[in-house]
Parts: C-alpha cells; sequence; structure tokens
C-alpha cells in the first residue's frame, strides 16, 4: 500500500469552498431572519399576556430571566389556574363566543365540503345542460363567486336575514360562511377527481355499484386526504372570518374574532388581557396549522401546479 | 375528455312509465306551487291585506327548502339514472343561486333606494341620487385609488414569497421547521393580528418594534402618522399575513419542476443566476399567475385589518373600499348608498379582472 494517491482534486476545486460556506451563511441567514418574523409576533403575544404593566413599560422580553411570568392575563379571562374553579361570568361569555366559533366554523366548513366535493365529482365525470349552460359554464359560475367581494352581498344579507330572522343566529353565518368557501372547495375537489381514474368506477359499477354507492364507497376514501385539506383550509377561513360576523352578530352569535375587536376598540385597554384574548383565539389554528401542515399545503399546492 | 358524452359512461335500463313521470311532474309543480303560494302569503300578510301570525318572512325560507329537495327527488323520479347524476350539481347550483343570485338582484334594487335602517320610513326609491351622491364623494375614489396601491403591492410579496420559495426548495436542513414556521402568519385571524401587531408591536412608547425604530436611529416612531406611513404599514400587515399563501402556491410549482432540466443547464454550463431567469422562471410563469390572481382577489377584500387598526385613518388615508362601506354603514346605517358602492366595485372588479385575464392569456398565446 503505497500512500500515493491516484485520483487528485485539480488545484481550483478548493477555492468554491469559501463560496459555498457563504452562500450557506446567507440562505441560512435569510431563513432564520424570515423566521423571526413570522413567529416573534406569536412569542410576543403569548409572553404579554403573562406580564404585569411594568414588566410592559420596561419591555421584558424572556420569560423567567427578565421577569416572573404571572397569570394577570389569564385571570381577567377567568382561565388562570386560581380563578379557573370559580364562577366567573368573563370566562362564560368567552366561552360562549368560542363555542360560537367553533360551531359557525366546522359546520359551515362541512357543508362546504359536503355540497362542494358532490358538485366536484359531478363535474369531472358527467356532461350537464341547465338550459344554456354546460359543464365549463357551470364551473365558472361556482368559481366566479371567489371575485364576489363580501362587501357586496353584505347589505343586501342584511336586510334579508333581518326579514328571514336569521340576523345575529349561528345558522345564518353558517350557511353564509358556507357559501364564502364553497368555490375554494370544488376548486380542490376538482382537481383530486379528475386525478383519479374513470377505470375504478367502472369496475365498481360492472361489480354491481350503483353511480352514488361508487362514489360513496371507492371513490370518497381515495379523494379523502383532498377533503381533509380543502375541510383545514375552509375551517382556516371561516374561523377568521371578521367582516360578515360584525356586521350580521350583535349579541348571541358573537364570535371570537368580533369579541377581540370589541375589546381593542374600548380605550385603556389591559395589555394583559388582550394578550390572553388573542392568545386564545390564535391558539386553536396554531395548533392546527402544526399538525395538519401537510394537508394545508397540500390544498394549497393543488389547482396551483395544472 | 371529449366534448361529448359522459367521461364515466354508464347504459341502464330505465322503464319509466307515465304515471311514474306524471308523478314527477306533479312533485315539482306541486311544490312549486306551495311555494308560491306561501310568498303570496306572506306577502299579503306583510303588507297587512290579511290578518295572520306571520312575524317574519322564515316560513318563506322552509317553503323554498321543500321546493328545492323537492326538485332533487323529481329528478330521480322523472329521469331515472340520468337523474341521480344531476343530483350530485343541483344541490350546490341551488344552495348557491338562493345565498348569492337572489340577495344580488335583491341588491339592485336597494342600490337605487334611499334606506335607513335605523329610521321607520322603511325604503324610498330615489332612482340615480346615489349614483350623483358617489360621483361626489371624494372618501370613495379614494378608496378605489387606494386598492390600485394596495394591489400594486403585491408585486413586492410576490418577489419575497418567490425569494422564500427558492430558498425552501433548496437544499436546507429542518426543511420542515422552516415550511411550518413560514405557515403560521396566514394561520392567524387578521383581527389578532391587528392586536398583536398594529396595536400593540407598534405602539409607540413600549411596541418592541417602536423600540427597534428607536435603536435604528428613528427618533419618534410612528407607524400611523402620516398618509404615506399609515398606507405602507398596513400594506406590510397585509403582506405579512398572505405571503405565505404565495409563497405555498409557488414551492408546489418548483416541485413540479423536473430536475433533469436544471441538471441540463448546468450541464451546458449556464450559470446558476441565468438558469434561474431563462428555465426555472418561465416554467413558473402559470403558476405565477395564478397565484397572483388569487391574492388579488383576496387583496381586494382587504378589511379586517383596516377597520380594527386604523378605521381609515388618518383622513382617509388607509381606507379600503370595504372598509369605508363598512363604516358608512356603522355611521348612517344607510343600506342603499352602501349597496350602490358596493355595486359599482363590483363591476370594476369584473372588469379590472377580465383586463387582466386577456391581457395574461395575449402575453402567453401570442398570435402572431
Amino acid at each position: 500500500m503505497s500512500d500515493a494517491q491516484i485520483f487528485h482534486d485539480h488545484p481550483d476545486d478548493p477555492a468554491p469552498r469559501l463560496g459555498w460556506w457563504v452562500g450557506r451563511i446567507g440562505v441560512y441567514g435569510i431563513l432564520i431572519i424570515w423566521a423571526i418574523i413570522c413567529l416573534f409576533p406569536i412569542y410576543w403575544t403569548i409572553t404579554t399576556s403573562f406580564k404585569l404593566a411594568p414588566d410592559v413599560m420596561q419591555g421584558n422580553m424572556v420569560p423567567w430571566v427578565d421577569y416572573t411570568p404571572q397569570w394577570r392575563g389569564w385571570k381577567s379571562l377567568g382561565l388562570s389556574p386560581d380563578t379557573i374553579g370559580q364562577v366567573s361570568t368573563v370566562r362564560e361569555e368567552f366561552l360562549k363566543r368560542f363555542w360560537n366559533s367553533t360551531v359557525t366554523a366546522l359546520a359551515s366548513s362541512m357543508l362546504a365540503v359536503v355540497l362542494g366535493s358532490c358538485a366536484a365529482y359531478g363535474l369531472s365525470r358527467f356532461r350537464y345542460k341547465f338550459g344554456f349552460m354546460r359543464n365549463p359554464d357551470i364551473s365558472f359560475f361556482f368559481l366566479s363567486q371567489l371575485i364576489l367581494p363580501p362587501v357586496v352581498l353584505a347589505l343586501p344579507f342584511l336586510v334579508l336575514y333581518k326579514e328571514l330572522a336569521l340576523l345575529d343566529t349561528r345558522l345564518g353565518l353558517i350557511l353564509l360562511y358556507a357559501l364564502t368557501v364553497l368555490p375554494i372547495v370544488i376548486w380542490i375537489m376538482r382537481d383530486q377527481f379528475s386525478a383519479i381514474p374513470v377505470e375504478l368506477e367502472e369496475a365498481a359499477m360492472v361489480d354491481g355499484l350503483s353511480i352514488w354507492g361508487a362514489f360513496l364507497t371507492i371513490i370518497l376514501p381515495i379523494a379523502l386526504p383532498g377533503m381533509v385539506a380543502a375541510f383545514i383550509l375552509s375551517l382556516v377561513l371561516t374561523w377568521n372570518e371578521y367582516f360578515f360576523a360584525a356586521l350580521l352578530t350583535s349579541t348571541n352569535a358573537v364570535t371570537l374574532p368580533v369579541m377581540v375587536a370589541s375589546q381593542t376598540g374600548s380605550q385603556g385597554i389591559n395589555w394583559w388581557s388582550m394578550a390572553a384574548l388573542s392568545a386564545s383565539a390564535i391558539l386553536p389554528l396554531i395548533v392546527i396549522g402544526i399538525v395538519l401542515e401537510r394537508y394545508i399545503i397540500k390544498g394549497m399546492a393543488s389547482g396551483a401546479v395544472k | 375528455m371529449t366534448a361529448q358524452g359522459d367521461l364515466l359512461h354508464v347504459v341502464t335500463l330505465d322503464r319509466i312509465t307515465d304515471s311514474r313521470r306524471a308523478f314527477g311532474k306533479l312533485l315539482i309543480w306541486g311544490s312549486a306551487a306551495v311555494m308560491f303560494a306561501m310568498f303570496f302569503t306572506l306577502w299579503l300578510s306583510v303588507t297587512g291585506w290579511i290578518e295572520l301570525q306571520f312575524e317574519t318572512w322564515r316560513p318563506a325560507l322552509y317553503a323554498y327548502v321543500f321546493w328545492a329537495i323537492c326538485l332533487c327527488v323529481a329528478q330521480v323520479v322523472l329521469r331515472g339514472e340520468q337523474g341521480k347524476r344531476v343530483l350530485f350539481v343541483l344541490p350546490a347550483v341551488l344552495f348557491v343561486v338562493a345565498m348569492v343570485v337572489f340577495p344580488l338582484l335583491f341588491g339592485l334594487t336597494i342600490a337605487f333606494s334611499d334606506w335607513n335602517l335605523a329610521s321607520l320610513d322603511g325604503r324610498k326609491f330615489n332612482g340615480l341620487d346615489n349614483i350623483r351622491q358617489m360621483w361626489n364623494d371624494a372618501f370613495y375614489w379614494n378608496a378605489l385609488k387606494n386598492m390600485v396601491y394596495y394591489t400594486l403591492a403585491i408585486l413586492v410579496e410576490y418577489a419575497i414569497a418567490f425569494g422564500l420559495a427558492l430558498l425552501l426548495n433548496s437544499q436546507i436542513r429542518a426543511r420542515k421547521f422552516f415550511r411550518v414556521a413560514f405557515l403560521m402568519p396566514l394561520m392567524l385571524s387578521p383581527v389578532a393580528v391587528s392586536w398583536m401587531v398594529g396595536k400593540s408591536m407598534m405602539e409607540i412608547r413600549f411596541g418592541p418594534l417602536a423600540r427597534l425604530a428607536r435603536e435604528l436611529g428613528w427618533d419618534s416612531p410612528s407607524f400611523f402618522g402620516s398618509s404615506e406611513m399609515a398606507r405602507f404599514t398596513i400594506m406590510a400587515m397585509d403582506a405579512w399575513t398572505f405571503i405565505p399563501f404565495m409563497m405555498i402556491m409557488i414551492l408546489a410549482g418548483l416541485q413540479a419542476i423536473p430536475k433533469e432540466l436544471h441538471e441540463a443547464a448546468r450541464v451546458d454550463g449556464a450559470p446558476a443566476w441565468r438558469g434561474f431567469w431563462e428555465v426555472t422562471f418561465p416554467l413558473m410563469l402559470p403558476v405565477s399567475i395564478t397565484a397572483i390572481l388569487i391574492r388579488i382577489i383576496f387583496k381586494l377584500k382587504l378589511a379586517d385589518i383596516i377597520i380594527n387598526v386604523t378605521s381609515g385613518g388618518p383622513g382617509g388615508a388607509t381606507d379600503s373600499v370595504t372598509s369605508f362601506i363598512f363604516r358608512e354603514y356603522r355611521d348612517r346605517s344607510n343600506v342603499g348608498y352602501g349597496t350602490l358602492l358596493a355595486m359599482v366595485y363590483l363591476v370594476l372588479i369584473v372588469l379590472a379582472i377580465t383586463v387582466f385575464m386577456k391581457a395574461v392569456d395575449r402575453w402567453m398565446n401570442p398570435r402572431y
């Protein structure tokens, strides 16, 4: 065995090393800076909910190092460990709003996914003719709802809901939210269904299933990831919706964003209680975002690449 | 897919007897008759012709739902297998018609009237007065002008989103962490963001962003003082929430580009920069246009942050059309004028988007 190397690096080769390192540091630097930009407001809100007034004024940032966390913010919502057992009107109020948000977001997303999946499946498999409308026209009819700004519908709905006694009810909000997310659901699901080969249904029908049987037992399980993606995306949009909720609700059906907004408006806000309120409004979606990130990305990516 | 004929072709033996057909027709027309009878009764009772115990128009809603269900059932009764296919699309169509087409038509009628919900007078048709008022409403035109600025800011957002997507697509470690972190702003509700960022982090005395600005040498940081600054701040906050959205669409596009193309470019000796401009970017054009179009559509709805942070101020400098109409209604509770403004906005949007799509189409598929 001789030490003589047979293959040598070219003398020029090590030179790019430095450039490579600079590039790496640059890439990670930008990534980390942007990650801080994205995450700092969330960190700030959650830590502020444990601060007292002096901590806020001194600009203390790091818990346990700069200041000792206190339950003040959460106490004002009645959610801190020592108040959780007691009766608290604020907590009742908060939980009611929270429940309203949950019910409207879940129900409207369900409704939109059910209606939208059926419609998208039909449009991807069959030819329709409703009067002068053919398949592309029907698709356009659904998708064009995206362009419609909510403000166009807001005031007519205000009057109509008043006449129909749907103002300030959860049902009214559910119907309206389902409408706003329906085009997105149809857009995602149309993609999903056209990616599934027709031969599957043909085989199922040869084996004696009807169209709806094949759809429910064969196609839906395959398209389930897409449906989950559409559902999560609708959930995000409906949970965060503020404009319609602010116009159409007043006492009973007020959702969480409206509650947050009404608190910001008042003068002399307590930072800690606002922070606790904001944090609890965003926490459910942060959890969903971390756990189901795959589906959200899938939902937004489908349709983009075609 | 062929131009005609179903993708999923089914041959069935449907024997539809005359009595079955008659039953189907009866279902449709019978339920329609019930619905119209209900409308008519309600109309009579509302106008006071007959004394009935109807407080609201709610029974009309039930009548519509009843008719819709009967219509769906009748499809199967009348047309058998063919009818079952229609059932896939029909519920969604009926839902959208009831929720969009009808309110839009209704909106058209209120757009030309003076209707103050707070007063007891009710609706008064006032012809073109609303249009005349809009013509002289400097705040409305100002809001429209702001929307143009806000929309132009999308180009900057697009550039940032593209850069981030390129970074995420390159060979990095902890990719999942960065993807989740970058996605976070999209999950937050704009209302919470407007408190978290707009009201607390940008608070002049104690907010961390104001502190940072002072450290960097800006003596009296006020993010909403001048109109330009306020508009820029709103743009930045909106960009912050929506950049992830474009980023993910572009990332999906980047991942769909076959690796061979980059390798071919590198083998041909193209430096990274030219490889980007002459391979990646042109291939990304369709995705980019979809992403920008969807972003424009979302941008045109921009209101939540403005309503909650500046409520249009200072002096209407940050108003978007939606937030302006919202305040217009809140202050004067005049439904008619607000609806007219919204309708005009809708017409402008449809025109602008059509022109945009035609221009893009012409540019992508040039006809020589």
